[in-house]
């Protein structure tokens, strides 16, 4: 095998070896360079890259519960209208009976849950499909803002807006840089290698060849550079700014729920439930009970986003969370997920949304108007699919071939067949 | 036969997938007015090309000549092959359920005028069709609402719309009880007494003896031989040598049973339809296994075996209205597929893709899938332990895969059954329920996965078997149970079965005890 095939398999292959994320990556890499160059280095910049996060994390956290509906096989409209409802009540508890900032964020995440409830009881106990029940739900909620708020907008007290707007403090000595923000990097990079080690570690374990080493270490060398690069820009921006919080809720919040899908069997059901829902249930898989899952943890991370926005912008109002549901199904679709369910990654995903967000930001930076944003990102989303599509119709490289949430392992392929050569072309065996 | 005039004739076909050659110079043979059998194994090539035939596989796409009706033809997709009147009938139905008989039959092909359907015209042709293939229906019947017998029938009608000349059929009796099997064989014979010539892929040998003049055997992707029946006496040994490439001694493997005590008892089964309340599916059906034991349930499709089967495991079918379930003495309550599991009990779906695999996964996630917590700890999933797991089963049962990490999609069917079969197993099972554990498998695998279900038994494990094959039964189980509408009929030792003391209770609800 050559090199160059060599380090196309292994560089993002090691946990997820998911061509389609491969490439995402690089579209990701290459919108990113493109725009640094037109907009002659703004993209880049502390201040812009931190504007892109605090801009976008609220629609990334939104895509990691999407994908865990659209993986069980379903969809969620509701999810701005939930944001805004949770938003206006929120705001209004702080404002008008005096709740404690800390106090109000568990009450809206609360909040969420009852909603998340109340949709998850239509979806899985009495068998209304999602889309019905989240349209209605979109409804519903945005009513409910309007109701509650009197379609005004309420501002929100400072404390609370640090889960919006806030960064990093300033601790340690002055270095010129956000000495937080470094060691925040600098444990990322540690965290890199020491799961690229145990990555190794499991691959020789399950008798498998790791990567050769060199790529490893090229693997390593780049996603630390990576780190080390953002780190240093996000610490050198403006005094007072550094890395978000609401950024470090998102990279909380993609660890944890990457880690539930991979690695725990409750991700490991949705998976099921969205792949075959009846062999999932003849496997002892309780359906209801993961479908409801998946509703009610979209409606509390929908409020999770709603608080954030709303600290962000400082206050609540009545066009809260408008056309944030199309911006995370978007951003889950171009991550990779499958529309009939079973397939998609939570870092696909993330990928998927970021590469939105950069191509929304690179456009405003070079003052293409909203219009013409909307036809681009429209387009972008219809041939990333269509692209898929049409891979997959080719069988490069197949759904399951590629998305397998796991490792693989170098052995010789054997002679594969086209998959409409299905079971004919398969060998079997004879009794010896 | 061989003074007929040749219809078709496939010259050196040689198809090749990228990485495979799937057809390597294979030749074929077609005289007009007979019925000509391709058989082999799973594998060898019989669909690919009958797809090089119909023009799935365009001109161009493949190597070699098709020689019909005198000439050299060059179909460059379906529409062109059935044009000249080959119309080929796959195995998985291409109905549109909620249409009725007559639109199904004039689907894509509508009899119009004035640019609007004429119903009138289509409802009249329709019921000549169907007269000729047998089929007595309200033509405006759903086709959900008719079983898979009538279903293969109106899919016959559809193509005799079409002035079919070669008619394909491709396992036409896979999914057919044997009462339709039967009335599907008659009816290829009256084709062939009307000059209609047919070309029939099947796995199922006697069936093919009894009716084929012409045998094409494949293997491998080449032909091996193609047998006159009548000329040559040819019996199932020979067609099984000609397909594996040696004799097969035994299509059972030896075994000789360790039964134990009574184990496993359900008594005073009931259970209603879970649309119509009204239909009662199983009727007061009680049964016993004991450890080692490997037990048949014979019955006709649509007897109640799999309703049966699923609501013992956990009421995954139906309404349940009574009857206890007793395990090792003590009576178990399983409300859910959970509950079944956790109990073991196992339940091997009749239908893998549907009901048994998740087509997305690999092999690794599909073994462990039924007991996700034998390699977690706290709901963390252990990496290692699971393909350690998966891996042994590969190795134990022969699946025939690169790695464990391979897409079950891509496994041929006695693969895949093997998959489910490790899938099951690791859930550690006392009692084992395989519902056509053979369906659709190749001669060979199906020796395979007969040999593994004797050794779940020979460790002390009870064993249900349901299956429409009865020489299957017969071969494979220590005791039967027959069953019809919903009822047990008939309980009949190993010695005591064949194929006609079976069918006899399969078909009546006079309880005989012959033991």
């Amino acid at each position: 095998m050559s090199r160059i095939k060599d380090l196309q398999k292994n560089l993002f292959g090691g946990t997820t070896s998911n061509a389609r994320q491969f490439g995402m990556i690089f579209t990701l890499v290459a919108i990113v360079v493109l725009f640094q160059i037109l907009t002659d280095g703004l993209t880049l910049r502390s201040d812009n890259l931190i504007a892109l996060f605090n801009q976008n994390s609220y629609i990334l956290i939104l895509a990691i519960g999407m994908l865990m509906v659209i993986v069980a096989g379903h969809i969620d409209l509701s999810v701005g209208s939930i944001a805004a409802f949770t938003g206006i009540l929120v705001a209004k508890s702080m404002a008008e009976w005096s709740l404690p900032w800390p106090v109000a964020i568990l009450f809206g995440l609360v909040i969420g849950a009852i909603i998340g409830a109340w949709q998850g009881f239509w979806v899985a106990y009495v068998g209304v499909p999602a889309f019905i029940v989240t349209l209605a739900g979109m409804l519903l909620f945005r009513g409910g803002n309007q109701f509650i708020g009197n379609a005004n907008t309420i501002s929100v007290p400072e404390g609370f807006r640090v889960i919006g707007s806030g960064f990093l403090p300033e601790v340690g000595p002055n270095t010129g840089y956000n000495n937080l923000t470094l060691l925040l990097g600098l444990a990322a990079c540690v965290a890199v290698v020491w799961r690229e080690f145990q990555a190794r570690k499991t691959r020789r374990e399950m008798d498998a060849e790791p990567a050769p080493m060199w790529i490893s270490v090229l693997r390593m060398a780049v996603m630390v550079g990576v780190i080390v690069f953002a780190s240093l820009r996000f610490a050198s921006g403006r005094v007072g700014t550094s890395f978000p919080v609401s950024g470090i809720i998102l990279v909380a919040l993609v660890l944890a729920y990457s880690f539930y899908t991979r690695n725990t069997a409750g991700g490991r059901h949705i998976y099921a439930v969205g792949g075959n829902s009846r062999a999932a249930e003849l496997s002892g898989v309780k359906l209801k009970r993961v479908n409801f899952f998946v509703m009610m943890n979209m409606a509390v991370l929908a409020s999770l986003a709603g608080m954030i926005f709303v600290a962000r912008s400082a206050a609540s109002g009545p066009q809260d969370g408008n056309g944030w549901e199309l911006d995370a199904i978007a951003a889950v679709f171009i991550g990779g997920a499958a529309v009939a369910g079973g397939i998609g990654t939570i870092s696909g995903s993330i990928v998927g949304g970021l590469v939105m967000a950069v191509l929304n930001n690179g456009l405003q930076l070079l003052g293409v108007g909203t219009d013409r944003v909307q036809i681009i990102k429209g387009l972008v989303l219809l041939l990333a699919v269509a692209l898929d599509v049409y891979n997959k119709k080719q069988g490069r490289f197949s759904v399951i071939g590629s998305l397998t949430r796991s490792f693989r392992r170098d052995t010789p392929a054997p002679p594969t067949a086209p998959p409409d050569a299905d079971r004919e072309t398969a060998r079997t065996a004879v009794p010896s | 036969m061989s003074d007929l005039p040749v219809l078709l004739e496939m010259r050196s076909i040689t198809k090749q997938f990228p990485g495979v050659k799937a057809l390597a110079d294979v030749n074929l043979v077609v005289r007009a007015g007979e019925i000509h059998a391709i058989v082999g194994e799973n594998g060898a090539g019989k669909s690919t090309l009958m797809k090089v035939l119909s023009g799935v596989y365009p001109y161009g796409s493949y190597d070699g000549q098709i020689i019909y009706q005198g000439a050299e033809t060059r179909f460059s997709d379906i529409r062109a092959s059935e044009n000249a009147g080959i119309v080929i009938i796959h195995q998985e139905l291409a109905l549109i359920p909620d249409m009725s008989i007559t639109e199904n039959i004039f689907l894509g092909n509508e009899p119009r005028k004035r640019g609007a359907i004429d119903w009138k015209a289509a409802n009249r042709m329709a019921l000549d069709l169907m007269a000729r293939v047998g089929l007595r229906e309200d033509p405006d019947t759903l086709i959900k609402d008719i079983g898979v017998g009538k279903q293969q029938l109106v899919e016959i009608a559809k193509a005799f719309a079409k002035d079919v000349k070669l008619l394909i059929l491709d396992e036409p009796t896979a999914a057919l009880n044997e009462a339709d099997s039967q009335h599907l064989l008659d009816l290829l014979r009256g084709f062939r007494s009307r000059g209609i010539t047919s070309i029939m892929i099947s796995h199922k040998l006697n069936e093919i003896e009894a009716i084929a003049d012409q045998i094409t055997i494949l293997r491998d992707g080449r032909t091996v031989e193609t047998l006159d029946v009548k000329a040559d006496g040819v019996d199932e040994d020979r067609i099984v040598r000609g397909m594996v490439g040696r004799e097969l001694s035994s299509r059972f493997p030896d075994h000789t049973p360790k039964i134990g005590e009574v184990f496993f008892e359900v008594r005073n089964w009931n259970v209603r339809h879970p649309i119509s309340a009204e239909r009662q599916v199983c009727k007061n059906e009680s049964f016993t296994v004991r450890r080692g034991e490997i037990v048949g349930f014979a019955g006709l499709m649509g007897a109640g075996r799999t309703e049966l089967a699923m609501s013992v495991f956990g009421r995954s079918y139906g309404v349940y209205e009574s009857g206890t379930i007793i395990k090792d003495g003590k009576e178990i309550v399983l409300k859910t597929v959970a509950d079944a599991i956790a109990h073991g009990l196992a339940y091997v779906s009749e239908d893998r893709k549907a009901l048994g695999l998740n087509l997305l996964d690999d092999i690794k996630t599909s073994t462990v899938a039924a007991k996700l917590s034998k390699i977690s700890r706290h709901g963390v999933l252990d990496e290692v332990a699971e393909y350690q797991a998966a891996e042994s089963y590969r190795r134990d049962l022969r699946t025939k895969a690169p790695t464990v990490d391979e897409g079950v999609s891509k496994l041929s069917g006695g693969n895949q059954q093997k998959v489910v079969l490790a899938k099951w197993m690791f859930t550690d099972p006392d009692l084992l329920i395989l519902d056509e554990p053979t369906r659709g498998i190749d001669v060979g695998a199906k020796y395979e996965i007969y040999g593994i279900i004797q050794r779940l038994a020979d460790q002390g494990k009870g064993v249900v078997v349901i299956s429409s094959e009865l020489p299957e039964l017969i071969g494979l189980c220590d005791r039967i149970y027959t069953v019809f509408e919903g009822a047990i009929t008939g309980e009949i030792a190993r010695q005591d079965a064949d194929p006609e003391t079976l069918m006899k209770q399969m078909t009546s609800t006079k309880k005989m005890q012959t033991r």
